[in-house]
């Protein structure tokens, strides 16, 4: 079955897998070198102009599964070299145009930007033309075509921009670190920073729990991925590398939950912290909303700061599908607590370099959490859960929510909330469309993702978010 | 002092750990002894899949905790070894 949405996923994953394989058998620094050469063994060039370029690119692609530049902060990062320097023209007439007599392009554009030649062709006046599309949403022979690059598209809050050598660039201060790029760039030429080498040597130092026990905290997204295999493979495959137990991050979300619906309660306006990269954009793009931001710690570190009281000499690693996480792990009142984030598709990574067979394991169990718990992992399902978390503590308050699937519906509530005219008390914010299953490192995206989340919420030994944490006191 | 671990990991927690904190939360309010044990949960103690719930009492380890024979274990590794101190 398939792994990756794409062959660009599947590169980045053949990269992680070998960098891996040598880690753990400590001999990465004699071969590192040679990685390259192990993913484009032959002369002839495979997806570049030549086999040299292609080891060249594969070489920064070692160098960001090894960590990347300690000196760049941000977690995502351009390959300069692998950018294919899309082209950028905005709309543009092809020769798919038939100089037809309609002439609906002219008659819809507001700018009277489209003019024709004598064989009544259209052209587009830059200097006049605002990129609205509608020239090219009503053009009969779809001859208009709009040339933006993958990575601007899908960066709605206007991150990448091009640099003096027509290669993307990310203004730093304002990336949210989600990932979007990463994922839609069609050459992997922006891709996250891995800490998969900080993972391996916690694993391997901990020698089985001798020394201190390493917990993974899994974030409950992963019930739409791994589909090739069943979940219950999966933790027992965690247990086998060397993790001492899992646990679902859901527990610490059911943990969120109910202080947030107090903290509502309490503050009358509120925008959710789970997702740091909402949270990183409110700070960024609106720091007069700054104060409505809950002061709950997300569910990775709510839960994180638990495992290490009870146990302070334990690592935590968390496992999820965000690249954010790994740039919130690192923020000081997170790093206490987190000691590496890895995403699934890095897991995966990890779980082929040591040759594991997943199906051929037997079934661990995973749960600790409730069916809103695990819910967080959609879009929805942290409105649903603050809901049953007033319900449950016996709070009388209206919750009136405004739920944004995606970072664009999050600047679209934001921007009416700095202006008073939200008509919500409760913003939930999930950077990717469809909420954490949306995540640049989840290995698939799909369209049962959602159903996948909620059929796994269900089966959830708790219902109530209550019943959960009640093990916690 | 007692310390006293319920698991609260997976494995146990689906066959009722939830009921032995109860247990343990409620046998300690009767005997008044808030100041003489410490509950807290443990994700994992390392008895996975036995039968019932792992429980931690100090150092020694038991296995197959449940609601029929909570009383005895309560009784001879918490209440006689808080007495035993007292004395």
């Amino acid at each position: 079955m398939r792994k990756f949405d794409t062959k660009v996923q599947h590169l980045k994953y053949k990269v992680l897998r070998e960098v891996a394989r040598l880690a753990w058998n400590d001999t990465l620094l004699e071969n590192v070198m040679d990685v390259p050469k192990t993913i484009v063994p032959g002369n002839e060039p495979t997806m570049r102009c030549c086999v040299y370029k292609e080891r060249a690119i594969l070489g920064e692609r070692v160098k960001l599964a090894m960590g990347g530049d300690k000196e760049k902060s941000n977690i995502i990062q351009v390959i300069e070299i692998a950018c294919d320097e899309c082209p950028v023209g905005g709309y543009e007439v092809t020769n798919a145009c038939r100089g037809c007599l309609a002439h609906r392009c002219e008659d819809v554009c507001k700018r009277g930007a489209i003019t024709f030649d004598q064989n009544h062709v259209a052209h587009i006046d830059k200097t006049k033309c605002i990129e609205c599309g509608a020239c090219a949403k009503v053009c009969p022979f779809t001859a208009i075509v709009h040339r933006k690059r993958p990575c601007q598209n899908a960066c709605k809050i206007k991150a990448i921009s091009m640099n003096d050598h027509k290669a993307a660039k990310i203004d730093d201060e304002k990336c949210i670190q989600c990932g979007a790029c990463v994922y839609q760039c069609p050459f992997g030429a922006i891709t996250d920073k891995s800490f998969i080498l900080d993972a391996i040597k916690l694993l391997k130092e901990s020698e089985n729990g001798k020394n201190y026990k390493v917990y993974a905290l899994v974030a409950p997204s992963i019930s739409s991925q791994f589909a090739h295999v069943k979940l219950g493979n999966v933790i027992t495959g965690l247990k086998e590398m060397g993790f001492y137990t899992v646990i679902e991050a859901a527990l610490g979300a059911d943990m969120v939950a109910l202080s947030e619906a107090r903290e509502l309660a309490e503050k009358g306006v509120l925008t959710s912290s789970c997702c740091p990269a909402f949270v990183r954009y409110i700070k960024t793009a609106f720091p007069g909303l700054t104060k409505y931001i809950s002061h709950n710690m997300s569910p990775m570190g709510a839960l994180a700061k638990y495992v290490k009281e009870t146990d302070p000499d334990s690592k935590v690693i968390f496992i999820g599908p965000c690249t954010a996480k790994k740039a919130e792990a690192q923020l000081e009142s997170v790093k206490p607590y987190v000691d590496a984030v890895l995403t699934f598709e890095e897991l995966q990574a990890l779980f082929d370099s040591l040759d594991m067979d997943l199906p051929a394991l037997e079934e661990g169990v995973l749960d600790n959490a409730s069916y809103f718990g695990r819910i967080f992992a959609r879009s929805g399902g942290l409105t649903d859960a603050a809901a049953q978390a007033m319900k449950e503590q016996n709070i009388n308050f209206e919750i009136k929510p405004m739920v944004c699937d995606g970072i664009e519906e999050c600047r679209v509530a934001l921007l009416k909330m700095s202006k008073n005219v939200l008509g919500a008390n409760f913003v939930e914010g999930m950077a990717c469309v469809g909420g954490c299953i949306g995540g640049a490192g989840c290995l698939t995206h799909g369209e049962k993702n959602k159903a996948e989340v909620d059929k796994y919420g269900r089966e959830a030994y708790e219902k109530t978010i209550t019943d959960a944490v009640s093990v916690l006191k | 002092m007692v310390f006293i671990q319920v698991c609260v990991g997976s494995s146990c927690h689906l066959k009722g750990s939830a009921e032995v904190v109860e247990l343990f939360q409620k046998a300690i309010a009767e005997h008044h002894l808030e100041d003489d044990v410490v509950l807290s949960g443990s994700f994992c103690i390392g008895k996975c899949n036995l039968t019932g719930v792992s429980v931690q009492i100090d150092e020694q380890v038991h296995v197959g905790v449940n609601r029929d024979n909570f009383r005895d274990l309560f009784k001879t590794y918490v209440l006689d070894v808080i007495e035993n101190e007292r004395k």
